[in-house]
C-alpha cells in the first residue's frame, strides 16, 4: 500500500490521573472530515473546543474522494478550499458505457462553473482534507485534538452533558455544555443515547480499488451499466491526484469479503478491465455494503449529531461527507450564537428541522440513482436497459440516466428561521436558498462575493450611481451596531463593482434591493428598499427569537 | 399553470395509429417488445414534457390494471 496514515501521539489529560470533571464548552465526538471541519469552524469563532478520537491514526485509504462545489465553498470560508482545489483533480468529460460495446453509450461534458470561484466539484482523496484541516486547527490555540481518546459513556443533564472516557493510560470524565457527535455511521454516541437510526440496508457489496498505472489515461469519468467485464453489474472508475484511479466495481451480496479484497483476486477484474498487460500498483483495498439511514433526531438535549452518525447515504452522488460538511456550516454559526447568549433553544432546534430535510432529500436522491443502477424489478431492468440503448443515438433520452445525481445543496423553502417575500421578486435567490457566487472588485482588485460574506450576518445592498443616501447609511450604521451586528455589503456605486452585472443578474437586483444573509450564507430575507423595522424582524426571526 | 391529461376522444385515425404500435412489435421477441414499449414510453414521455400530465396517465393505467385484476 502506498499511503501509510499518519500517527498521532495519544493525549492522556490531567484528569486521567486528578479523577477531577474537565469543563469544556464544545466537545467534538470523532476526528473524521465532518468534525474536523466543524472544530475549525468553532475555533476560528473563538470557541475553546476538544475534539475526541478514538484511534491514534486518521482513517486509511482515500474513502471519500468527491468534493462537491457548495462544500468547496464552505472549506474555502474556513481557510482550506483553495489548497484543496489546487491539488484536486476536475473532470469535465465524463463517458456513459453499456454491456459490451466498446464505444460509449454517449459522452458528456460538465461545462466548468463560470465566475464563481469554487468549482462544480473535484476529486480528492479524503486524507488530504484531513491533513489540511488538521494543519489549520494546530495553528489555533482553542482547539485540541485527543488521539487515543474514546467515549464510553455519556448523560444529559442540566449544565449539558457527562462524559466518560477512555485512554490506555487510564479514564476521566468531562462536562461539555455541548456535545457534537460526527462519529461516524456506527455512532457509539448514537448507540450509547439509544436513538433510532432507521432505514435500509443495501443487499450488495461495492469493491474499492484505488491504482497507480504505469500509462497515463486521460482525465474522464467511465460509468460501465452492465459491462463484459462485472457482468449484471456496474462499474466507475474516476481519478484522484497523484495519479490514483478509483475503480468502483459492484460485486453483489453473496461474497466473500476477506477473500474479494485479496491483491490476487482484485488483479484479474483489473486486467479484464484494462487488458492482460495492464501495469499497476495498488494503493488501497477495500469492500463496503451501504446503507440509506436517517436518525430519528439531530438534536438530544445537549447532544448534536453531525454527518454519518446522522445520516447516511449510497455512495452515488458523493453526498455523504458533501453533506456532513453542510450540516457542519449549519450547526456552527448557531451554536456560536447560542454560547454567546443572544440565541435561544429555538436556534439549536432550527438545525433539526432544516437538516432532516436535507438528510431526505440526500436519502431519496442517492436511493434512485441506486435502484437505477441496481434495479429492483423486471420492469425496472427493462426501463434501465432501454433509457441506456435508446440514450445512444437520442439525446432525449440522457436525462433519465442517474449514475449518481451529484450533490447540491438542499434548500429549506419552509424554514422556520425564513422571512417570505412581502412584495413580486423576478429570479434572484429565495429565502431558504444558499447564496451564488459572483465576481465583484474592491478598490480594482478582483475579489468574490462568498469570500466578502464572511462569518455573520450581512445585508448586500445594490445601489445605482447615485451610491447610499444619507437616510440608508444611517439604518445600515444602527444595524451594524446591533445587539447582533449586522454588518453590510453595498454593490453598485459607493461599494464594490459589480464589473460583469452577475451578482445583479443572479440575485434579480436593482438598486435600493436588499438582502438579508444568515452567518452560513443562506438567504434569511429579501427586500425591495431597506426597512429597518423589517431587517430587524428578519433577523431576529433567523435566530430563532420570538418578541411579543 | 398546470396542465392536465386530455382525456377526452383525441384522435381522427384509431384503426391506423394502433395499427401503428402493433406494427412497431413485428418480429421482436418477448422481451425485445417490452423494450420496445419502454422506448415508446419514454420518447412520448419526453414529448409531453410535463410530470403532472405524466402521473395522470400513470394513475388512468395502473388503477385500470389493479381494477382488472382477478
Amino acid at each position: 500500500m502506498v499511503y501509510i496514515p499518519p500517527k498521532y501521539k495519544a493525549v492522556y489529560p490531567n484528569a486521567v490521573g486528578s479523577k477531577k470533571v474537565e469543563q469544556v464548552p464544545i466537545l467534538i465526538v470523532g476526528a473524521g472530515p465532518v468534525g474536523l471541519a466543524l472544530a475549525l469552524d468553532l475555533g476560528l469563532r473563538g470557541h475553546r473546543v476538544v475534539i475526541l478520537n478514538k484511534e491514534k491514526q486518521l482513517t486509511d485509504g482515500s474513502r471519500a474522494i468527491c468534493y462537491a462545489k457548495r462544500p468547496l465553498e464552505i472549506l474555502d470560508r474556513l481557510g482550506i478550499g483553495e489548497k484543496m482545489v489546487d491539488k484536486g483533480v476536475s473532470w469535465n468529460i465524463g463517458k456513459v458505457f453499456f454491456q459490451d460495446k466498446l464505444d460509449p453509450v454517449y459522452s458528456f461534458d460538465l461545462l466548468p462553473v463560470k465566475d464563481q470561484k469554487m468549482p462544480g466539484m473535484i476529486n480528492l482523496q479524503q486524507y488530504y482534507n484531513e491533513e489540511y484541516n488538521i494543519e489549520a486547527l494546530e495553528a489555533l490555540g482553542n482547539v485540541e485534538l485527543r488521539w487515543g481518546n474514546g467515549l464510553t459513556k455519556l448523560e444529559n443533564n442540566e449544565d449539558g452533558v457527562l462524559v466518560d472516557i477512555s485512554t490506555d493510560e487510564g479514564d476521566y470524565q468531562m462536562q461539555a455544555r455541548w456535545l457534537v457527535a460526527c462519529d461516524g455511521s456506527r455512532s457509539i454516541t448514537r448507540t450509547l443515547l439509544d436513538i433510532g437510526f432507521e432505514g435500509e440496508t443495501f443487499q450488495d457489496n461495492f469493491l474499492i480499488a484505488d491504482v497507480k498505472f504505469k500509462r497515463q489515461y486521460p482525465t474522464e469519468r467511465h460509468f460501465w451499466f452492465d459491462p463484459v467485464f462485472n457482468p449484471g453489474q456496474s462499474v466507475l472508475l474516476h481519478k484522484q491526484p497523484d495519479d490514483v484511479w478509483r475503480i468502483d466495481f459492484q460485486v453483489g451480496w453473496d461474497i466473500d469479503r476477506e477473500e474479494i479484497v485479496k491483491p490476487e483476486n482484485v488483479t484479474p477484474r483489473i486486467k479484464a478491465m484494462f487488458g492482460e498487460d495492464v501495469e499497476f500498483e495498488y494503493e488501497w483495498i477495500s469492500v463496503y455494503t451501504f446503507n440509506c439511514r436517517q436518525i430519528e433526531r439531530f438534536v438530544e438535549g445537549s447532544v448534536l449529531f453531525a454527518g454519518d452518525s446522522a445520516h447516511l447515504v449510497s455512495p452515488f452522488g458523493a453526498r455523504g461527507a458533501n453533506t456532513g460538511f453542510q450540516d457542519g456550516d449549519n450547526l456552527a454559526w448557531k451554536l456560536d450564537m447560542v454560547m454567546k447568549g443572544v440565541a435561544g433553544e429555538e436556534l439549536i432546534a432550527s438545525y433539526d428541522e432544516e437538516r432532516s430535510l436535507a438528510a431526505e432529500v440526500n436519502i431519496l436522491n442517492s436511493t434512485r440513482s441506486t435502484d437505477f443502477i441496481t434495479p429492483k424489478s423486471e420492469a425496472s431492468t427493462q426501463f434501465r436497459n432501454a433509457v441506456l440503448q435508446l440514450s445512444s443515438n437520442h439525446e432525449f433520452a440522457r436525462g433519465f440516466v442517474n449514475s449518481g445525481r451529484l450533490s447540491m445543496p438542499v434548500p429549506y423553502p419552509k424554514s422556520s428561521l425564513n422571512t417570505l417575500d412581502d412584495s413580486v421578486w423576478e429570479g434572484g435567490v429565495e429565502a431558504g436558498e444558499n447564496c451564488i457566487d459572483a465576481p465583484l472588485k474592491k478598490n480594482g482588485e478582483a475579489i468574490w462575493l462568498l469570500n466578502s460574506l464572511g462569518w455573520d450576518f450581512k445585508v448586500i445592498i445594490f445601489t445605482d450611481d447615485e451610491g447610499l443616501s444619507a437616510d440608508q447609511k444611517q439604518k445600515l450604521m444602527q444595524l451594524a451596531e446591533a445587539e447582533v451586528p449586522v454588518k453590510n455589503i453595498v454593490i453598485g456605486s459607493g461599494g464594490l463593482t459589480d464589473t460583469k452585472g452577475l451578482a445583479a443578474k443572479r440575485y434579480g437586483a436593482v438598486a435600493g434591493d436588499v438582502y438579508l444573509i444568515r452567518p452560513d450564507q443562506y438567504v434569511a430575507a429579501r427586500w425591495h428598499g431597506l426597512d429597518l423595522g423589517k431587517v430587524e424582524k428578519a433577523v431576529d426571526k433567523a435566530m430563532g427569537i420570538k418578541r411579543s | 399553470m398546470t396542465n392536465f391529461l386530455n382525456t377526452d376522444p383525441n384522435l381522427s385515425d384509431y384503426d391506423d395509429t394502433y395499427q401503428m404500435i402493433i406494427d412497431m412489435h413485428l418480429d421482436l421477441t418477448e422481451s425485445e417488445s417490452v423494450s420496445t414499449n419502454a422506448k415508446l414510453i419514454l420518447a412520448l414521455v419526453n414529448h409531453i414534457g410535463d410530470s403532472n400530465v405524466v402521473r395522470e396517465a400513470v394513475d388512468i393505467a395502473r388503477e385500470n390494471t389493479l381494477k382488472w385484476r382477478n
